[in-house]
């Protein structure tokens, strides 16, 4: 199927789906008997608030998405030959993120599937690492801190946040490069005679993403956490539960919405992470983001790297699906 | 040793672990900063030094690259803003049955990699801006501003979403009552209402697009911002500019939280001390009255 007419019809399916709300809207109005748009908001208001919604949803989120969605269904061609006969839809690029070419089916891309589902493993467990080290701060500062000292500790927590987060990841690299001070006190201490390869074994870059989102998991059960009635937890007590009944039974499930959120956050920020991975990956370290980036920038194939991010984005929809389904809440629970 | 002594130390324990963790690789990145070494280490320390922070200064590269992230930040709040407040107060009036698609719709850039929206922005305006003959639009600045707006009106739409749930519904009306057009309603009656709220979206719009990497790092096409450079410079080779930077954004946000929280007491004893003129007053008044009974 030729592309270029198709591509067309791709963007007009957004102003398809408002002009029917758009329809159906004035329709029930025109029945149940109200004010328009327009004359509750008078017109120059109403004007400014219609374009910037319509440019802000269709130009800048959903149109884009749509382009480099249509884009991973096409070939790699020189640029005189777009929308001419070799501009078909194809499965190909899909094709080599699987088996290693556009063609060929007989090998797995065991590099690019590997980093894949490394990368996957190895977010889910940042998360519950960054869980586990955050829930017991968010818990203090929520319920057992006095408020001068929980104004001192978000101001302790924030302060890290304010350098860049390259220049974090940079800050691991001084601690484990092998002439950094981790090894230097380790040989001092005479736990170990060689300097480990930290960076070569990828526990710098693991270390890094865990240290990376640690106030984006913070902030989300704190906030959960704060409005939790103290009264609760002091019943709790009385009826005689012990502390570890109390947070399985009474506070974590008030802390849900808190928790998914921040799960999901850190969850989506470290498996599309591209600068810890860049700084402190070694040359054999494998994490899918910066795979996407060189499908760009090294292998300059913009619809391979399209489909690469398209996979991407799926994985993390489907991440986010899931935490939702299992939780039981609702989007707008979680983005709060 | 009672529970509660456990408890304490434990926490005390705790808490030591957790802020050594998050502030120990700044401290020793900070400690290279002054380190002669031209490599950034911290043993051996052969020399205490301040030429880094100098470099700092005479650095091309770094310096334009943060005149870019500057302006790029400025734009993207006097962007992101609005259309944060247009989300917000569209939210509220949409037609009841596509609130829940708008919802998922304008959140989801929030919940999107950055580097997805870097890649998407770039291919959809390269091929709109050929398309339209506006070629001049396709460059990095104007890119990285569209993406990064895209997540950060979002941000901007949760502020303004809060702040408007305790807005009192009868005050536009009255002011409708009384005579006033929709535009004196909206500049005279929700803005002031809504001001601390677009302060706090449009501080946190500018630190969200200036520390922002792997959207930028797509969208700013063959331009540089601060972001970029420090990432091909940690890639290249490492120098300990790079630890006197750290070191000089610390100390400035650090004199700058001071300076923020000396003015905000400063501000709190002028008005305890205005409360306390004011309550001395009335007791000498009421004194007065009470006394000749």
């Amino acid at each position: 199927m030729r592309s270029a007419g198709a591509h067309y019809l791709l963007m007009l399916l957004p102003l398809a789906v408002v002009a029917a709300f758009w329809a159906m809207a004035s329709l029930e109005r025109r029945r149940d008997g109200g004010v328009s748009f327009t004359q509750r908001n008078g017109a120059a208001i109403a004007t400014y608030l219609v374009v910037a919604v319509g440019l802000w949803s269709l130009f800048m989120i959903v149109l884009p998405q749509l382009s480099m969605i249509e884009l991973s269904f096409r070939p790699k061609l020189p640029t005189a030959q777009i929308g001419g006969p070799r501009d078909v839809y194809t499965l190909q690029n899909y094709r080599y993120f699987l088996f290693g070419s556009t063609t060929d089916t007989s090998h797995w891309n065991s590099i690019h599937i590997h980093a894949f589902f490394l990368t996957i493993f190895a977010s889910i467990l940042v998360t519950a690492f960054d869980l586990a080290l955050c829930y017991p701060l968010a818990f203090y500062m929520a319920q057992a801190a006095r408020p001068r000292r929980v104004r001192l500790l978000l101001l302790l927590l924030i302060a890290p946040y304010w350098v860049n987060e390259v220049l974090r990841a940079f800050a691991f690299r001084v601690i484990f490069a092998t002439g950094g001070v981790l090894n230097a006190v380790l040989t001092g201490l005479g736990l170990i005679g060689q300097p480990i390869d930290f960076l070569g074994l990828d526990i710098g870059m693991y270390a890094g993403l865990s240290y990376a989102y640690l106030l984006l998991m913070v902030f989300p059960l704190y906030n959960a956490l704060e409005s939790l009635p103290a009264s609760q937890i002091e019943a709790a007590r009385d009826l005689g539960a012990p502390w570890w009944h109390i947070h399985l039974n009474v506070v974590i499930p008030f802390a849900k919405p808190g928790i998914a959120s921040g799960c999901t956050l850190v969850f989506m920020l470290t498996s599309g992470a591209l600068a810890a991975p860049l700084v402190l990956g070694g040359p054999r370290s494998l994490w899918f983001t910066p795979i996407v980036y060189d499908r760009f920038y090294q292998a300059f194939n913009w619809p391979q790297g399209s489909a690469y991010a398209f996979i991407l984005l799926l994985t993390c929809v489907a991440f986010v699906l899931a935490v939702l389904r299992l939780t039981k809440l609702s989007l707008g629970e979680i983005t709060r | 040793m009672t529970a509660r002594t456990v408890i304490k130390l434990s926490t005390a324990l705790y808490m030591a672990v957790f802020f050594g963790f998050l502030f120990g690789p700044l401290v020793v990145m900070g400690i290279t900063a002054f380190n002669t070494s031209s490599y950034p280490q911290v043993t051996p320390f052969e020399g205490f030094t301040l030429g880094w922070f100098a470099a700092l200064a005479d650095d091309d590269e770094l310096l334009y690259g943060l005149g870019n992230s500057l302006r790029i930040g400025v734009f993207v709040v006097l962007l992101a803003v609005p259309l944060g407040l247009a989300g917000a107060l569209v939210m509220q009036q949409i037609y009841a049955r596509a609130r829940s698609l708008y919802y998922l719709i304008v959140v989801s850039p929030v919940l999107t990699p950055g580097v997805i929206i870097g890649i998407s922005t770039v291919i959809f305006w390269r091929d709109l801006t050929g398309l339209t003959g506006t070629r001049f639009l396709y460059n990095g600045v104007v890119l990285t501003v569209l993406g990064q707006s895209s997540f950060i009106s979002a941000y901007c739409m949760l502020i303004f979403l809060a702040r408007l749930q305790r807005f009192d519904r009868s005050l536009p009306e009255a002011g409708l009552d009384l005579g006033a057009s929709h535009q004196q309603v909206f500049f005279h009656i929700l803005l002031p209402f809504l001001r601390p709220a677009i302060l706090s979206a449009a501080v946190m719009a500018f630190l969200s697009s200036f520390e922002n990497y792997n959207t930028t790092t797509f969208a700013i096409l063959a331009d540089k911002t601060l972001t970029t450079v420090l990432a091909g410079r940690v890639r290249q080779g490492t120098s300990p500019t790079l630890s006197a930077l750290a070191v000089a954004i610390v100390a400035l946000t650090v004199a700058g939280a001071v300076a923020f929280e000396v003015l905000k007491r400063r501000e709190d004893r002028h008005r305890a001390a205005g409360h306390a003129a004011a309550a001395a007053a009335e007791r000498r008044e009421l004194a007065q009255v009470v006394r000749p009974a």
